[in-house]
């Protein structure tokens, strides 16, 4: 039997007051209809805490666009579990974050678009860089630990200077500057995202520079662009191993983005248990452990460091979720990562993400 | 300054816990969990902030066999690494 997960990302709604481009959610977002009900989360909790789970992310869409996140955060905490509110700050008050620390928030994760106003108004398709400053002071006055994250690409990554200079004036314990993963709305908006290479050479000094200079106060998380990587990121540490996720509407994945392979036998907490479904549904067995690898991968001595990279990464650009992650330059596929790196950059604006509030 | 009288202590935001299920001591903290045996767990319950690595040796070997000041020099420094705890000096 495999091993029980550690982690939970509980994915409470699609619905969200912003609509950044760069937005990894499906494309096909569930509405609001469909989504699970108060007392299903908190089964849906249960469970997760007795097959093994004790960190429990609360993520979207914007989690606070449910009415009954304190009930949730009480549920989640009150089993033990460590609560990550994962949120873009807007509906953030004072009251409603005193509220959830005292039912058990231990950390906050709070997402920044960019360095300045206009700039990250722009991206996040709403008057958000006011409010965000605002909840980050929230968080900082109930001495809860906040970590600030950045998603990077084209249109912010000549500011990244600017950005690490916001997260110290949030007060943030920890930043995590992610270059985009090419998931959901990113994908579709790839053109405009994809950084030039000088880019992220100028961004990576800036980061080592800061990382020096801030060591012991604020720690820098560095998540690389894998398109322009030689070997893959360590998706999810392998499939089925450590962390699943739960969409709104119940349909339970390995990872956020696996929806996108077809046929893989997703199935929902409204029939079955998780612990089944962890340990014993299609899905979750489909590319677990090695067995399933094809060659490169198969014979490679890396497998053990990065799992073959990214199942959907491998079935968006090869059509096949078990090929070698195409980023790999030992993959056969590779040619069609540098064809896209190799492309005129997109002039025009990325497209919003859809539906919100 | 010796790595015996470093002081370390819990990173806010670092949870100590039990969990019923794997049976065994855990650290929570924003970037994942860490699974404890018995001496681990005793050591960061330790880190409080007061007991330098000298003092923590010492409760230790107190209450188990063979604790040696450098294993808990050593645990010590993979906790920082982790960042479960920080030190002080
Ligand atoms: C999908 S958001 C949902 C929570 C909330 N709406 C927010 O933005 O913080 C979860 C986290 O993923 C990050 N994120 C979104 N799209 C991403 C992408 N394409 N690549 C990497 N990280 C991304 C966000 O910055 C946020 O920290
Ligand atoms: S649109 Fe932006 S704020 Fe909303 S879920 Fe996506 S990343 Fe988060
Ligand atoms: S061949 Fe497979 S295992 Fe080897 S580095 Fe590439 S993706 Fe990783």
């Amino acid at each position: 039997m495999a091993e029980p997960p550690f982690g939970l990302l509980a994915e409470l709604t699609h619905r969200c007051p912003l609509s950044c481009g760069y937005c990894s959610n499906p494309v096909e977002l569930v509405r609001r209809e469909a989504e699970l009900g108060t007392a299903r989360w908190c089964e849906v909790f249960d469970q997760a805490r007795a097959l093994g789970v004790l960190q429990v992310h609360l993520s979207g869409g914007e989690p606070l666009a449910r009415g009954d996140l304190p009930e949730l955060v009480e549920h989640a905490a009150g089993l033990g579990c460590y609560v990550n509110l994962v949120t873009s700050g807007l509906g953030l008050t004072a009251r409603r974050l005193a509220d959830l620390a005292a039912r058990g928030v231990d950390h906050v994760q709070l997402s920044v678009q960019d360095a300045r106003p206009g700039e990250a108004d722009l991206i996040a398709g709403a008057r958000a860089f006011d409010h965000k400053l605002a909840a980050a002071g929230l968080v900082r006055e109930l001495g809860l630990p906040l970590t600030v994250n950045a998603v990077l690409h084209r249109l912010n990554l000549d500011r990244v200077d600017g950005i690490i200079a916001l997260a110290e004036r949030m007060g943030a314990q920890r930043l995590e500057l992610a270059n985009t993963q090419y998931y959901g709305w990113a994908l579709r908006n790839r053109a405009a995202l994809l950084p030039r290479p000088d880019q992220l050479a100028r961004a990576a000094e800036v980061v080592a520079a800061a990382r020096e200079r801030l060591a012991g106060r604020m720690e820098l998380v560095h998540v690389v662009a894998d398109y322009h990587e030689a070997h893959p990121k360590p998706c999810m540490h392998g499939w089925g191993a450590r962390q699943l996720t739960v969409a709104p509407d119940g349909d339970v994945l390995p990872c956020p983005a696996a929806g996108v392979i077809p046929d893989l036998g997703v199935e929902n907490v409204r029939d079955r248990p998780l612990a089944d479904i962890w340990h014993h549904s299609r899905a979750f067995n489909a590319f677990r452990g090695f067995d399933w690898m094809r060659e490169p991968c198969r014979g490679c001595p890396r497998k053990e460091l990065d799992f073959g990279g990214c199942r959907c990464q491998a079935f968006q650009l090869t059509g096949d979720a078990a090929n070698t992650d195409p980023v790999c330059s030992l993959s056969p596929h590779r040619a069609e990562v540098d064809r896209v790196l190799a492309l005129e950059p997109e002039p025009a604006a990325p497209v919003r993400r859809g539906f919100g509030r | 300054m010796s790595a015996v009288d470093v002081v370390p202590r819990l990173r806010p935001g670092v949870k100590r816990s039990y969990d019923e299920v794997r049976r065994c001591h855990v650290v929570l903290f924003p970037e994942g969990v860490l699974v404890l045996n018995e001496t681990a767990a005793a050591v960061v319950g330790l880190c409080d902030g007061r007991n330098s690595v000298r003092d923590i040796a010492a409760r230790l070997a107190a209450e188990f066999d063979g604790v040696r000041v450098a294993d808990v020099v050593e645990l010590v420094g993979r906790l920082a690494e982790r960042r479960v705890v920080e030190l002080r000096g």
